[in-house]
């Protein structure tokens, strides 16, 4: 019996159309008053290969993947070793014999032939498959009958009336199919649920975007970083925003440069071997003081590295890069609500200090759907923060903040001159070396009137063993802490990994034991808190594998780290 | 001649004495001056070198960026405020070199800007180097057997990729280069003005002379709007015709004429706000 809690794995090959399933039963569920996480992993591939999706339902908020499967729904026989280590005998898999190995029984596994192949013909296809499957985990998790339909209804309509009786032909077949089944699941609805939105990251950087204001992206496709450019361009007519795919990431971050400079309000998205060839753009921002948004996909490297899959390496990358000094920001949403304030908060920084602002996010948080909170945007208007000019307008002007006054072109009788030489406060290339310490000065200057996000911490304030974490791993590190339900241990989330906010010293210097989490092979973070802060770290759980941590891999690997 | 572009403190340029530049500083600021355009609304986007330095000695406003990408920040700055004049300038190192690929990706794009190329065949800025349009056989401190590659062709790249606009001309004939330049700003879309510009330091080959020499006029019997014929008379080498090798007789639309923010409202970007209302039905299911 399911009542707390459950976790279905969908397991295809690559153009089966999981992800039909999947964004059908994630607004059934919401629509349902359920709450529920789904996180995707792929090959990269077009077709073939083995890709899965973990749908998990809770009576409680839910915001991380585990690798416990309660149902299995096998669509192809591929991908069956790797699933094998996630199997337990309490394990119930759902597929046609020919997708299903024959140990999976032998392993105590109750297994559940599901043939559809006579349903299929008589429908007209395979096609239908997908919507079978959706009727049947619909049933399963009780979902609301009449939504389904109307669910089918609306996302069929432009194809026709016949398709549309046919796909509720297929809903009922799967529904049918899953009473039969008698497995059973009463997973408590939230009240809170229903009125959440379901979004995945992608969605939710961009929607952030579109909250601060963006109307510029020029970008070069890199997964994982692509989603966002795409739903900023089907956003793009309603919302007022040029999309332009650029012929290099190189030509990308200029023309972000380029549009802030005449008045948008822009950003790049990206992963980080494009952000690698943004560097110098990087660098650029830097010296012509320009706003800059730069969202940064991270996957694994080096170079290209696991195309599709996640990683947390990049932190180094954007937190170096672009030569001699100059001010930043970082950014490492690991809630959907946090990547859409920050995203907004991003443009607005970046449009107050006039540098380079970085959101860096992962392949398994951007693919990833969740519940979110909704958010009243008329609250928070964007503001842009640029001057109508005079005629003795000097675009570096030295003030005590080191912000000069932005002018935009055309915008008043003044002239904005931006050099990526050293420069006077005109904007003219200079050499005079009082004038270039004095701009050095005015440019580093910029970061003391930042205000920073402080840490967030989860957890007994009397703790003695802290654990830290940044970005995408926040959900499965507070799901790990609740199972473990020590008072010893806290858990510091870093949503501002760069500057290393000011109240992080004191949080740390409590603990006796502090443990970093990070999703890559060296601790990147935990070496910036040290550098930072001279307080020493004293252990870390890395994963480089090129997937997310698990809730259980964590708990594991958290109690083996407090016995050492 | 004083100009609205006279920029008084710039008198000290980083040019060498005699430098093709010097020249072309004095026919740009007539052709702007003639074309009776505000400095406030004119910008140029320049990259690095010698000639990407043009911007710092004139009053208008300018984004001196990166070596290579003065055309992706022009393309930009014409996207977001269509009521600029922009103009992209630079040498032919930074534009046909670094710049290589935006060159062509411009040209495809086709903005409503004047990119200005000042050719003089070799690398002034980093002393003498080989450029992407230097001569066969050409002896430098690198190219120390000479250059082997092909030089690149700027003009009839261009046409073929589907440039609207493109000429050349020489700093020697200032009244045609003056010409050049505001039938290249007047033009509604991506214009080349390719002109050779002698380096007095570096290159001593192809010199004022030798451009006098090896360049001429073209005749007004020529036909710019015929492609095939442009093509030829693009490829046309020693002598190098001067003048507009290519005018599309027909209106092609530009990059900033097919984005869909414009289509109702003409304002320039940054007069816009985001509209709330719209924003909070993003966080409404989509279904």
């Amino acid at each position: 019996m399911f009542n707390e809690q459950i976790s279905i794995v969908l397991s295809g090959e690559a153009g089966q159309g999981l992800d039909t399933i999947e964004s059908l039963i994630i607004i059934l569920l919401k629509k349902s008053g359920f709450n529920a996480f789904l996180s995707r992993e792929f090959m990269s591939r077009i077709r073939g290969g083995n890709n899965t999706s973990e749908i998990r339902v809770s009576s409680a908020e839910v915001h991380a993947f585990v690798d416990k499967i309660d149902i299995l729904i096998m669509l192809s026989p591929q991908g069956a070793d790797r699933l094998e280590k996630r199997l337990t005998p309490a394990t119930i898999i759902i597929g046609a014999n020919v997708s299903v190995p024959a140990k999976y029984a032998e392993m105590g596994c109750r297994v559940i032939p599901l043939d559809l192949e006579e349903k299929l013909t008589v429908l007209g296809g395979s096609i239908y498959a997908n919507i079978i499957v959706t009727g049947i985990l619909a049933s399963l998790l009780a979902c609301d009958n009449a939504s389904a339909q109307e669910l089918i209804r609306s996302r069929f309509k432009a194809k026709g009336e016949e398709l549309v009786n046919k796909n509720l032909v297929a809903l009922q077949q799967g529904v049918d199919i899953s009473r039969e089944l008698a497995i059973p699941i009463s997973i408590q609805r939230d009240a809170k649920a229903a009125a959440k939105t379901a979004l995945s990251g992608t969605e939710a950087i961009g929607i952030g975007a579109i909250a601060g204001g963006c109307n510029f992206i020029a970008s070069y496709p890199m997964s994982p970083g692509t989603g966002v450019l795409a739903y900023l361009a089907k956003q793009s007519r309603e919302h007022g925003i040029i999309v332009e795919q650029a012929e290099d990431e190189i030509a990308a971050i200029n023309m972000m440069l380029g549009a802030w400079y005449a008045g948008a309000r822009a950003m790049v998205t990206t992963s980080g071997g494009g952000f690698a060839l943004m560097t110098e753009g990087m660098s650029l921002a830097g010296c012509v003081e320009s706003p800059a948004v730069i969202h940064l996909a991270q996957r694994p490297g080096p170079a290209t590295g696991l195309p599709t899959r996640t990683e947390q390496g990049d932190l180094n990358l954007v937190l170096y890069a672009g030569q001699g000094d100059f001010p930043r920001v970082i950014y490492a949403p690991g809630k959907f609500n946090d990547a859409i304030t920050l995203t907004q908060k991003a443009f607005d920084v970046a449009d107050q200090l006039q540098i380079p602002v970085i959101i860096l996010t992962d392949q398994y948080f951007l693919d990833s759907i969740g519940m979110t909170d909704q958010i009243d945007f008329s609250k928070a208007a964007t503001v842009n923060n640029f001057i109508e000019t005079s005629t003795d307008y000097q675009r570096y002007a030295m003030t005590s903040s080191g912000v000069s006054p932005r002018g935009i072109p055309g915008y008043g009788k003044g002239l904005v001159c931006a050099d990526s030489d050293e420069h006077s406060e005109n904007g003219r290339i200079t050499e005079d070396f009082a004038m270039r310490v004095a701009m050095v000065d005015k440019r580093m200057r910029k970061l003391d009137g930042y205000k920073d996000i402080e840490p967030e911490l989860i957890g007994n304030k009397d703790y003695s063993t802290l654990i830290i974490g940044w970005g995408s791993t926040y959900g499965a590190i507070c799901e790990a802490l609740k199972l473990l339900n020590r008072d010893d241990i806290a858990f510091a989330f870093f949503q501002q990994v760069y500057p290393i906010p000011s109240s992080a010293v004191k949080m740390l210097e409590q603990a006796q034991k502090r443990i970093v989490i990070e999703n890559n092979a060296t601790g990147q973070f935990g070496k910036l808190l040290e550098m930072e802060t001279l307080v020493k770290v004293h252990q870390k759980i890395l994963k480089y594998n090129g997937m997310p941590f698990s809730v259980e891999e964590l708990v594991e690997r958290i109690l083996g780290g407090l016995s050492s | 001649m004083t100009t609205r572009f006279d920029f008084v403190e710039g008198k000290n340029t980083a040019w060498c004495p005699g430098c093709g530049n010097m020249m072309l500083l004095a026919i740009l600021k007539g052709a702007l001056e003639e074309l009776n355009l505000d400095p406030t609304r004119v910008v140029i986007s320049s990259g690095i070198g010698q000639a990407a330095k043009m911007p710092q000695y004139l009053k208008l406003n300018y984004f001196n960026g990166l070596h290579g990408r003065a055309l992706p920040v022009a393309t930009a700055i014409k996207a977001v405020n269509p009521e600029l004049t922009v103009i992209a300038e630079g040498g032919d190192g930074d534009m046909y070199g670094e710049g290589g690929n935006h060159f062509l990706h411009t040209i495809r794009r086709n903005p409503d800007i004047a990119h200005i190329v000042h050719n003089n065949m070799v690398y002034g800025l980093t002393k003498g180097q080989a450029s992407p349009t230097s001569q066969r056989g050409f002896i430098t401190p690198v190219q120390v057997y000479g250059v082997a590659s092909e030089p690149f062709n700027p003009l009839t790249t261009a046409i073929s990729i589907g440039a609207t606009f493109v000429a050349r001309a020489f700093v020697g004939n200032q009244e045609q280069t003056r010409e050049l330049i505001k039938a290249a700003i007047c033009h509604k879309g991506y214009a080349l003005v390719d002109i050779f510009d002698p380096c007095v330091s570096f290159n001593k080959i192809n010199t004022f002379k030798w451009y006098k020499e090896n360049t001429y006029v073209i005749d007004t019997s020529y036909d710019p709007s015929d492609k095939a014929a442009a093509l030829k008379k693009g490829a046309e080498e020693v002598p190098y015709p001067l003048g507009i090798i290519y005018r599309q007789a027909e209106h092609k639309p530009t990059f900033e004429e097919q984005l869909a923010v414009y289509e109702k409202n003409p304002s320039p970007l940054y007069w816009r706000q985001r509209s709330s209302e719209l924003l909070n039905k993003l966080m409404l299911p989509s279904d």
